[in-house]
């Protein structure tokens, strides 16, 4: 015994001896403690120290040791709620109106995010994938290397989103139209769109440039051109409500038969407000609520925890948050952690940024996201499969984990 | 939801209601309110540790004691303390103790090997709004299973760092003389199962460390053993319900989630400890490339963070990978009642004279240390304003209305700036191009948009100033 074991107490006990003494139940395990300085106890891993007898000096013991496990049962925490969150329909097919050829349903939910021990989601959610109709929007570089082919061609960068990369929805922002950029038409823009229902046959998102005033006239013109194909415009905003034009925009989307993005940043109240205002032009099953996604960094946890609270106040019966929310994790590459080049202990930042967006994307997903706006192909295939594990429990298997410490790596 | 809410009043009776200003409360109504809202511990009250209160305190400390039981790993400056959770969600009050997240090393891996990688965890470091965020502990894991080689690993370990330990060892007899030579660190031991239960107990209480408890995706087990273990009289129980990564990972996820419910909001005891997650496991099915498996493992943690785990064992040391995993920990661990921010007002880079140029950002934290630095590397002799925008980035706090023309015109006025410098030249954040025109209105200076992303700075100022007067 080395040094610095000196003193300490220390016994050797094997399941042999464990069970032996099992076998006797009035000797208590803690009879057995022994000081190692009075009989040298050898600490080889291969001998057995079976102590004589025990010592009837000690003190007996104040509480009686289990000897054999204690079963008991776990029952699941299932909860009850008074409420659920709306289902939103997006896309239309010629049966009721449109030309796609498949339509995503999002919301529904009847319990917190994937509790799919309560009860499973009634809709996976959905991803958009982004398309810009310019290429004055500069693209991180882990991005362009996946579109570069089509940069210049928003229908077929639809294409390539929902053929190769299996987006279940294309977002085409809009960006030309912005007053700073290329200032296009909203005739011009209505043209893009036309194009990309042409080229693909999923449900879109329609993106405005963030103007309030160019935005209300471009959703307007593109609500009439794609009547019946219910787009989602993205997006309908308090300032517009303050400059008099949102009245404009929700009656061309109940006319021509479209659904809103309410977008309000980061507080509930605001969210409920602009949703109370909308309710005058429009079904609620016409509306999903954008409450702002900031990025991993860069306060994605105001993010995580306003959904939580949105989805949360939902189902206990809030009837102003009963919307489906979607996430614009494409917010992600604002981080510059997500795209700049670092030291080389930070390398390569090809995998570093699409992480950066998995990152933000599953914690929002477990916070409530029913539609998820992307970008990275890598990420939004984890975000799939990682939806398709969750919806499918059970698959856990007990023995795979049994000794993975002694694993090697 | 039911809150874990204590009122003030209910502390207050308790307390010594001397308001004598020792926990540096004016009164004692003050420090109650500081304890329901814990922002302060019971041990800041001197007088309520003397003899005489003792039956307070205790009263006390079983009010405010969290469902999830806190445990110190480690011993020294470098313990860490896992645990304490007060709520189930991060909006219902803050998350307490942030994620330690441990590295693992084996006792098969050469001691140069061994040494490199401890020293990589020790020198981890990424500087994040004025923090620096790092990782936190070493897990030894017995590959071998020679009693031998697994304590010579952790002497080794313990003579290269200070860092908090996991001990992982399922067999006892490979244990024992690891915890004999470390325990005066207070490792955690990792793991009783159903096989070893009663060795690892008695380890835990001879040397009375913590003890984790592995039941891979079987809660009538972990809930078993937890109390078998409590009934043995081991206290500080750490709780693996198991990670699985791939196939299982929905399980994982429940299991952490409805451990977590049962606790929080079912008030059930007996899980009532922290639970640990082991990202790790996604190298045990290794898909051949080692990227995967890492990229696996870092999503996974960000998931295991988001949903409960209070302590994590990994394996990948590469900067991509960890920087995710330790921004999110930082993030949902700030405290939702405060807002990251920093003081508003005017900051002076360098030696700015009145030909000096004048940018403007918001005080949300992140925003401005990340402006800060960016101006800091580029040399530039200059002044900031800083504006109160309730702590929200640019782009935010534009959409909420939160920064506005307006608030940029009176910015300029209030801090003095227009004393300092003599041009009319306001460079602003290229996320805020919009506000342009309006503040060149209301302020009667000239705007410049500046960069997009501040780390443009530097260069925008060599290519732009000084302003060609118009």
């Amino acid at each position: 015994m080395g040094e610095e074991e000196k003193g300490k107490r220390a016994i050797r006990f094997v399941p042999d001896l464990l069970e032996m003494l099992s076998r006797f139940q009035e000797l208590e395990l803690e009879d057995v403690l022994i000081e190692a300085e009075e009989l040298e106890l050898d600490i080889q891993p291969t001998t057995l120290a079976i102590p004589p007898t025990a010592p009837p000096t000690l003190a007996p013991p104040e509480k009686v040791k289990p000897t054999e496990l204690m079963r008991v049962k776990f029952t699941p925490p299932v909860m009850e709620y008074p409420s659920k969150v709306l289902e939103v329909k997006l896309g239309a097919t010629k049966a009721s109106g449109g030309t796609r050829g498949k339509t995503v349903v999002v919301g529904g939910a009847t319990s917190p995010a994937f509790y799919t021990f309560e009860r499973p989601p009634p809709n996976i959610p959905a991803i958009s994938l982004d398309v810009f109709d310019t290429k004055e929007v500069p693209l991180p570089k882990a991005i362009r290397m996946h579109v570069e082919e089509v940069t210049d061609d928003p229908a077929e960068w639809a294409k390539l989103a929902v053929e190769k990369f299996g987006a279940d929805m294309v977002t085409v922002h809009l960006m030309s139209t912005d007053p700073l950029i290329e200032d296009a038409s909203p005739t011009k823009a209505a043209k893009t769109i036309e194009d990309v229902l042409q080229a693909v046959d999923v449900p879109i998102i329609v993106g405005g440039c963030g103007d309030p005033k160019k935005d209300a006239a471009v959703f307007e013109k593109v609500a009439e051109t794609a009547e019946g194909e219910r787009v989602l415009l993205s997006s309908v905003t308090l300032d517009m409500a303050e400059a008099g034009i949102l009245e404009g925009v929700a009656n061309a989307a109940k006319k021509y038969g479209h659904v809103v993005l309410a977008f309000t940043a980061l507080d509930l109240n605001l969210a409920r407000e602009l949703n109370r205002k909308l309710y005058d032009f429009l079904p609620k099953d016409s509306i999903i609520m954008d409450l702002t996604t900031a990025a991993l960094g860069y306060g994605l946890e105001y993010t995580f925890s306003i959904m939580e609270r949105a989805r949360i106040a939902a189902l206990m019966g809030d009837p102003e948050l009963q919307h489906p929310l979607l996430s614009g994790t494409t917010n992600t590459w604002a981080a510059r952690e997500a795209w700049l080049k670092m030291g080389p202990e930070w390398e390569p930042r090809e995998l570093r940024g699409p992480l950066w967006e998995t990152v933000t994307a599953v914690a929002l997903l477990l916070a409530g996201v029913d539609l998820f706006l992307m970008m990275h192909p890598a990420a939004v295939r984890t975000l799939k499969e990682t939806m398709n594990e969750f919806i499918n429990p059970g698959k856990a298997e007990s023995e795979k984990l049994a000794n993975w410490v002694s694993a090697e790596i | 939801m039911a809150k874990a809410e204590i009122s003030p009043i209910d502390i207050y009776k308790f307390l010594p209601r001397t308001n004598c200003g020792e926990c540096g409360e004016k009164t004692c109504m003050a420090f109650a309110t500081k304890l329901a809202s814990r922002e302060a511990r019971l041990k800041d009250c001197p007088p309520l540790l003397k003899p005489e209160f003792k039956e307070a305190y205790q009263k006390l400390r079983e009010m405010l004691k969290p469902p999830v039981k806190e445990i110190t790993i480690g011993a020294g400056n470098k313990a860490v303390r896992i645990g304490g959770k007060l709520v189930m969600y991060r909006h219902e009050l803050a998350y307490h103790n942030l994620t330690p997240i441990a590295i693992d090393v084996t006792d098969v891996t050469s001691e140069t090997e061994l040494v490199k990688r401890v020293k990589r965890v020790e020198e981890f470091l990424y500087k994040y709004i004025g923090r620096e965020l790092t990782l936190d502990a070493i897990a030894v894991r017995s590959v071998s299973n020679d009693p031998t080689a697994f304590k010579s690993a952790v002497d080794k370990v313990m003579e290269t760092t200070d860092l908090p330990l996991i001990l992982c060892a399922l067999n006892p007899e490979v244990m024992e003389p690891a915890l004999i030579a470390s325990h005066e660190r207070r490792p955690l031991i990792y793991a009783a199962t159903t096989d070893n239960w009663r060795d690892m107990a008695e380890l835990a209480l001879m040397y009375k460390c913590p003890l984790a408890v592995l039941a891979p995706n079987d809660l009538d087990l972990l809930k078993s053993l937890a109390k078998t273990l409590t009934e043995y009289g081991v206290e500080d129980l750490v709780l693996d319900p198991g990670t699985f990564t791939g196939d299982g990972v929905s399980d994982t996820i429940n299991n952490f989630t409805m451990i977590r419910r049962a606790v929080c909001k079912g008030r059930d005891e007996t899980l009532g400890y922290p639970l640990i997650g082991t990202p790790i496991t996604a190298w045990l099915e290794g898909e051949g490339k080692p990227e995967l498996n890492a990229w696996r493992e870092a999503y996974v943690a960000s998931m295991l963070m988001s949903r409960y785990a209070d302590l994590l064992i990994m394996h990948s040391l590469d900067g991509w990978v960890q920087l995710p995993t330790v921004v999110w920990r930082f993030n949902i661990y700030t405290d939702p009642r405060k807002p990251v921010a920093v003081e508003p007002g005017l900051r002076v880079f360098g030696k700015p004279n009145e030909n000096s140029p004048v940018m403007f950002t918001t005080n949300y934290a992140l925003t401005y240390f990340t402006v800060q630095s960016d101006i800091e590397s580029g040399g530039a002799d200059s002044y900031l304003i800083v504006i109160d925008t309730e702590g929200l980035s640019v782009q935010s706090a534009i959409a909420g209305r939160r920064l506005t023309s307006d608030m940029v015109a009176d910015a300029i006025r209030e801090t003095g700036v227009e004393q300092k410098v003599r041009h009319r030249h306001l460079i602003i954040p290229g996320m805020a191009a919009r506000l342009s025109g309006e503040i060149e209105e209301l302020s009667k200076w000239h705007v410049k948009v500046g960069p997009t992303d501040s780390s443009g700075i530097p260069k925008f100022l060599k290519e732009n100033w000084p302003p060609k007067e118009d």
